[in-house]
């Protein structure tokens, strides 16, 4: 970080800026505070509420969306950084009325319990079985320079970003399993 | 959290100049990159920039081959992509490991290789603005000597600071020799690493050498062949998302059972990433034994300074050293 980032006044007017923001393939024109996360944006001001505020710090993983087709935690996002972005929340996963088959796998492997994490946790897992596909190591591949293969200790690793509070771990790497492999 | 004006910067020269004109003013500017750092500290009141300027998309986001054999790495460049890039891959596999080893998916997804080297300490004192930190308000006394140093530094921390740099993958770049492309208010210059964090002294306010306006623009890895036989190994309290006890990056040159050059560094030992200078002289001509390795990893720790909670970190990394450049010697 670089400057002084310590002076100055304290207290201050809000400073707003006008956007254009894409979510789920609409655009929707607001208004926002420079200081307002992606995360705030689309629960307080867009009605999207499925991505949760767990940590608040990029710690659980419950505010997880897609920018551009990348998980990320939406509550480290500044909104305005964002403006020219594709976003995806867990409300933009299903197609035509059909479920993702994600989500339908997690339905099916019952891989959840109280559900707060289960948006951030689908995101996550969309995004991640991409990376596999794309060849991206983890830290438990065993030949950095090799490719992946999606087993267990793989989606652990790979899903570390994502707490389950309820423990439904077990299940959540089944559904994942079943639709990565 | 402060109102801030935001700034998105299309070019470099006035990226410098917003973030300069921003400083002068008494406003406070930063840069801003993925940001999974500083909003988090400015939401928790550690820092308050007036204003932020964005630079993720000025064109520092590709990895260029450079004469020689080296990389040429944008800071802008995501440390996902970084972690996934063949080149890196199979040049510096300890590097690609760091980057990998760090944080969790979402986060090296937008985190970028700048940033990265100037994420702040993880000591809980500076993140707690109801606690005194000279690093974060200067002359305001450490209370982590007697309170809470357990993950804290054992090397090279001074009176006023024991606070460590969180940063994985600024370990093997010090390994490496690394070099910071910077540009600022005088126009561009470079820094090599281990040179480029500071140690506290009496200002760890400052963790880098960078002044302000200073805008790391990109990190140049040298060519150094050996470092395809290397490796990054991480020691830290659960298996997966945590920052790190310890940890080592090496990379071996062996030849008929001898080491005939090496490169090893230390991460979670000190305010900057350690960079074993004494380990690899004493290593370099060397067999490349368990006893040689542990008596390098002992010259190179005989330094240490640690505090009553934190001195397990010595045997620590002499022993993960020693099994790291073991790994290597066994590396198919």
């Amino acid at each position: 970080m670089n400057g002084e980032g310590n002076s100055g006044p304290v207290f201050a007017d809000p400073i707003t800026a006008d956007i254009l923001l894409s979510v789920n393939g609409d655009e929707r024109p607001i208004t926002v505070d420079t200081r307002e996360t992606l995360l705030d944006t689309l629960r307080e001001h867009l009605d999207l509420i499925g991505a949760k505020k767990g940590c608040d710090h990029g710690q659980c993983g419950a505010c997880t969306v897609l920018v551009d087709g990348r998980r990320v935690k939406s509550c480290l996002t500044l909104t305005v950084t964002v403006d020219d972005r594709e976003i995806t929340t867990v409300e933009g996963l299903a197609a035509d009325g059909a479920l993702h088959p994600m989500q339908a796998a997690f339905v099916e492997r019952d891989a959840f319990q109280c559900g707060y994490c289960t948006p951030g946790q689908l995101c996550s897992a969309v995004a991640m079985v991409r990376e596999v596909a794309d060849g991206w190591p983890s830290a438990v591949t065993a030949d950095v320079s090799g490719p992946a293969v999606l087993d267990d200790d793989e989606i652990r690793e790979r899903m570390s970003g994502n707490l389950c509070r309820c423990g439904a771990y077990v299940n959540i790497v089944a559904a994942i399993k079943q639709v990565g492999s | 959290m402060r109102p801030f004006a935001y700034e998105r910067a299309t070019d470099v020269r006035s990226a410098v100049a917003a973030c300069a004109a921003g400083t002068a003013d008494g406003a406070g500017a930063v840069y801003l990159g993925g940001g999974t750092n500083l909003v988090d500290l400015m939401r928790l009141g550690v820092v308050s920039p007036g204003v932020l300027v964005d630079v993720t998309r000025l064109p520092f986001d590709g990895i260029e081959e450079t004469a020689g054999g080296g990389l040429l790495i944008g800071a802008g460049v995501r440390n996902s992509d970084l972690a996934a890039h063949p080149l890196v891959r199979r040049r510096y596999p300890m590097l690609a490991q760091a980057v990998v080893a760090g944080a969790s998916g979402q986060i090296r997804n937008m985190a970028t290789v700048g940033g990265n080297l100037l994420q702040r300490t993880r000591c809980s004192y500076f993140q707690d603005v109801s606690k005194p930190c000279n690093k974060r308000v200067p002359g305001s006394g450490c209370p982590a000597r007697r309170g809470d140093h357990r993950n804290l530094a054992v090397i090279g921390q001074s009176e006023a600071c024991v606070a460590t740099h969180p940063s994985d993958m600024a370990v093997p770049l010090a390994a490496l020799g690394a070099v910071v492309h910077i540009e600022g208010p005088g126009g561009p210059r470079q820094v090599p690493m281990p040179g480029f964090h500071r140690l506290p002294g009496d200002a760890p306010e400052r963790d880098t050498v960078l002044e302000p306006g200073d805008l790391v623009t990109a990190v140049e890895v040298p060519p150094l062949p050996f470092a395809a036989r290397s490796r990054y190994r991480k020691v830290r309290d659960r298996v997966s998302f945590a920052f790190a006890v310890v940890s080592v990056a090496a990379a071996l040159d062996l030849e008929d059972g001898m080491v005939r050059d090496c490169r090893i560094a230390l991460g979670g030992v000190a305010h900057i990433p350690w960079r074993a200078d004494r380990a690899e002289s004493a290593l370099r001509g060397s067999p490349a034994t368990e006893a040689a390795f542990a008596q390098a990893a002992a010259e190179e720790l005989a330094m240490a300074t640690p505090l009553p909670h934190n001195a397990f970190k010595v045997p620590l990394a002499r022993n993960v050293v020693v099994r790291t450049l073991l790994d290597l010697v066994e590396a198919p």
